[in-house]
């Protein structure tokens, strides 16, 4: 087998009004794991986006052991072993189309010759084959519509080593995944590389690089930091190397005066995952919602805001009840939702920076008959770019030119220029780098500052400890529990979050 | 080989970028060069104003498909609704001897149902837009025929009892489908609609809703109200297109407004390329009607058979198309 060397030189690429990369090297080898990392928009995405063959005007060199090789586009990428499982899974596969198709994708398409028929038998065999490799309990039969989305990236892992599989490049793979499915991406993870696969692995999950990785690389602003192995480097200065300045005290909790009772839901029902929510929210309180991905968190929020049917359920604000039938009654009656999934439900990928931003509320941007202001526009957009750090060229840049983490920042934004009382936000950190999530944070807290109350739902229980006031723990799509920040732990937390009874 | 590819890569790019941006006009500036070469007659004044009104209905209805559009839509039965237009309004005038107030209230109010019928449709019962409004399409032609019984309307035509119809079609109901109203018209409504959806909240939703629809309803936007106001103006300006063809032909023959769909639709869609803007927006529905005048013109002043002449605007919205969404591939 013998190992094989990848190195990256001198990697630069332009995009209309920025470099993303100038002037890259990377280096790894097959049998290792790689953890990438760097702030939004530093470039991962792009780096390696150009390893996959996704762009051909890049300048710099590629070399397989020392021998250069020609990467412009995705068939080159593949024939030399460099498989990507872009962090979109929904884009990659088709859904109305079984696991084994999709598996075996590649070979039903390019690799049928002269035969005309499909040998469905064959396709299920292989395709459970090299499940079973992986030792996944997902049948080659069941349609990748009726999957989870953890296993939806399974199936693609699974895609990308049924073809020839040097290195695995991973963008964001464990932002989306609840624990144990996170448990089970690692083991496999483990598993390729003993078989000698290199894996790259981006994430801005600072403690599971540091547990799955043998090197890293730091990357600031399109440049090349730093390659270190993990061993000999620490999350503090990892931090550093990214940010270029050094991080104190991720949480930056102002103490606020809790005023009066804000916002109430009564026993929230719907016909599918919810079974009794009661949550009540305070000016200037910072409540949090924890629960395991899949506890039903995405639901009490859509229902709250109006977005899904309830079957039961009273919504009151400032003691008197109000009717959510749509988001926009909860929009005008100054609730706002920062929804989980950006890319499908928060951002506008075709509009531009600023359309995006004021997009929830326009009314503010209007002169007499409807008509817009441009100016105002403008001058909130660049105000809201600057306030939460949004890395774009201009304010009339595409959103879809973003990097992940900057589109979320985009999300958020659009509500902090809405005149809302109560904000739910629904993992608004997904994907953002340690930076921006201090800013996140932040900005959370001057909301609360500001007597504005806030519902805070997330899985990562850090953040819960670190910014709420006051905790309600979700289990199975009920409140199993209220507790107070400063009195609880992350395995109490966890205890109820799992299901666990009290029993005192 | 890297070193000196990329460069040569960057020049595509920007020429691209720039035929992109500009190449619908840039057609129509070669088209009109073309065209002059070869018969001087064609930038008479006399010719300019038989252009701009020989557009001026494709035009009209073109902008209504441009707001179905602009929400992600797309109506198909804007034909059929300009024919149900016309034959109500000359009916009104020929067989009932209405007023011209009359007559236009009746046939903007039926074509009004027919944006209600497809609104409903497509929000309520949510059926995906092209096939709903493919069906209204036939219906709403349906009915015009069954309307008329299938016969042309016109001043003095025979009824079927063998009389003669008495009507008579107003003189104020005349001018509309004159030159200079015809064009006054046109160009009122392109920019009514061009700052209604470019410079008001109103126009702006409605790009929203079309860029992202779920995300477009989680900001608070009514969706629904704002796909039944973009269903409701497309028929709308559906009929006073067929009001307009009424006035220019004094009579309300088969189907009439049916062939001006699909001018309408590669209008509409040329428009996306215009000035780069890859959205539907009136503006350059206007030029894209312009161009499609201009080739339809030129090529009969140099005696091209009509009967070709679908095979060249087919090849020019296709171009058009491939500007747009070669564009927008990446
Ligand atoms: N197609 C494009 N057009 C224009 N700019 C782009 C394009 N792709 C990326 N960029 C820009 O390049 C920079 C690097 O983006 P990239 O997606 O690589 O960041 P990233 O490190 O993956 O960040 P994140 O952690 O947020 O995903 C960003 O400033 C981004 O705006
Ligand atoms: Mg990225």
């Amino acid at each position: 087998m013998g190992q094989t060397k990848l190195e990256m030189k001198n990697i630069s690429i332009e995009f209309p009004g920025v470099k993303a990369l100038d002037n890259v090297d990377f280096v790894t080898e097959t049998g290792t794991t790689h953890a990438l990392i760097g702030a939004n928009g530093a470039g991962k995405s792009t780096l390696m986006k150009v390893l996959s063959g996704a762009y051909d005007h890049y300048t710099g060199e590629i070399y397989f052991n020392g021998e250069k090789v020609e990467i412009r586009n995705p068939k080159d990428a593949q024939e030399h072993g460099i498989q990507i499982v872009y962090q979109e899974v929904d884009t990659a596969l088709i859904p109305y189309l079984s696991v084994g198709e999709n598996i075996l994708l590649n070979k039903t398409v390019n690799d049928m010759g002269k035969k005309q028929v499909v040998n469905w038998k064959e396709i299920h065999n292989e395709a459970t084959e090299i499940l079973k490799s992986m030792n996944l309990d997902i049948s080659s039969k069941k349609l990748v519509s009726e999957l989870t989305l953890a296993e939806k990236q399974m199936v693609l892992i699974a895609r990308s080593i049924s073809k020839k599989c040097k290195f695995l490049i991973l963008d964001e793979p464990t932002a989306p995944l609840s624990n144990s499915e996170t448990e089970e991406l690692f083991r496999i993870v483990e598993d390729l590389k003993k078989k000698g696969v290199g894996i790259i692995f981006i994430s801005h999950r600072m403690p599971e690089l540091f547990r799955i990785c043998d090197d890293i690389t730091v990357m600031r602003n399109g440049k090349f930091i730093i390659k270190e192995k993990i061993k000999n480097i620490t999350q503090n200065e990892v931090v550093e190397h990214m940010l270029g300045r050094k991080l104190d005290n991720q949480f930056p909790k102002v103490q606020v005066d809790i005023g009066e009772k804000l916002f109430e839901v009564k026993d929230l029902r719907d016909d599918d995952k919810l079974n009794g929510i009661n949550i009540e929210v305070r000016e200037g309180e910072i409540v949090g919602v924890a629960g395991l991905v899949g506890a039903g968190k995405t639901e009490i929020t859509k229902a709250i805001f109006g977005a899904e049917p309830i079957t039961s359920g009273k919504i009151f604000l400032r003691g008197k009840e109000i009717k959510l039938k749509s988001p926009y009654d909860a929009v005008k009656q100054g609730i706002a939702l920062v929804p989980e999934e950006r890319r499908k439900e928060g951002i506008l990928v075709l509009e531009s920076v600023a359309r995006n931003l004021t997009a929830a509320n326009l009314g503010n941007f209007t002169r007499k008959g409807s008509f817009l202001n441009f100016k105002k526009e403008k001058k909130a957009a660049r105000e809201m770019i600057d306030r939460l750090g949004i890395k774009t060229p201009s304010e009339e840049t595409l959103v879809q030119n973003l990097s992940g983490g900057n589109q979320q920042k985009v999300a958020i934004g659009k509500w902090l220029l809405s005149h809302s009382d109560v904000f739910i936000f629904d993992e608004p950190t997904k994907g953002v780098d340690v930076g921006a999530k201090k800013d996140i944070y932040e900005l959370i807290s001057n909301l609360a500052k500001n007597k504005k109350g806030i519902l805070y739902l997330t899985s990562e229980l850090p953040e819960i400890l670190g910014i709420t006031d006051r905790v309600y723990v979700v289990y199975d799509g009920k409140v199993v529990k209220e507790l107070e920040t400063e009195k609880t732990t992350e395995q109490e937390l966890l205890f109820y979050s799992t299901g666990g009874k009290a029993d005192d | 080989m890297t070193e000196n590819s990329s460069p040569a890569q960057k020049k595509t790019f920007s020429f691209f970028d720039f035929l992109y941006k500009y190449g619908t006009l840039l057609t129509i500036a070669l088209l009109i060069i073309i065209f002059t070469a070869l018969n001087p007659a064609f930038l008479d004044t006399s010719n300019i104003i038989n252009i701009l009104r020989s557009i001026s209905i494709v035009t009209i209805i073109a902008i209504g498909i441009t707001i179905s559009l602009s929400v992600d839509g797309l109506d198909l039965s804007v034909g059929s609704t300009a024919s149900l237009a016309n034959v109500i309004v000359i009916s009104m005038f020929v067989w009932y001897g209405q007023n011209t107030f009359v007559a236009l209230v009746a046939a903007l109010a039926a074509s009004l149902i027919v944006g209600l019928f497809n609104s409903f449709m497509i929000v309520k019962v949510k059926i995906p837009d092209m096939i709903l409004t493919l069906a209204t399409m036939f219906i709403v032609q349906g009915v015009a025929l069954t309307y008329s019984k299938g016969a042309t309307v016109s001043q003095n035509m025979v009824m079927p009892d063998g009389s003669y119809a008495t009507g008579q079609i107003s003189e104020l109901f005349s001018k509309i489908g004159q030159v200079p109203w015809i064009i006054i018209i046109m160009l009122v409504i392109v920019v009514i609609v061009h700052l209604f959806l470019n410079y008001t909240k109103h126009g702006r939703y409605m790009y929203v809703i079309g860029g992202n629809e779920e995300a477009a309803r989680l900001s608070g936007i009514p969706v629904n109200k704002y796909k039944v106001l973009a269903y409701l103006l497309s028929a709308f300006f559906a009929a006073i297109g067929g009001i307009v063809l009424a006035s220019r032909v004094m009579t309300a023959e088969v189907n009439a407004g049916g062939p001006y769909l699909m001018d309408a639709v590669a209008a509409a869609f040329i428009g996306l390329s215009v000035l780069g803007s890859g959205k539907p927006n009136a503006f350059g529905t206007f030029i894209g009607a312009v161009l499609i005048g201009i080739l339809s013109n030129g090529l009969v002043m140099l005696s091209v058979p009509y009967y070709s002449m679908d095979i060249v605007k087919g090849a020019v919205l296709a171009l058009a198309l491939a500007l747009t969404y070669y564009k927008r591939k990446s």
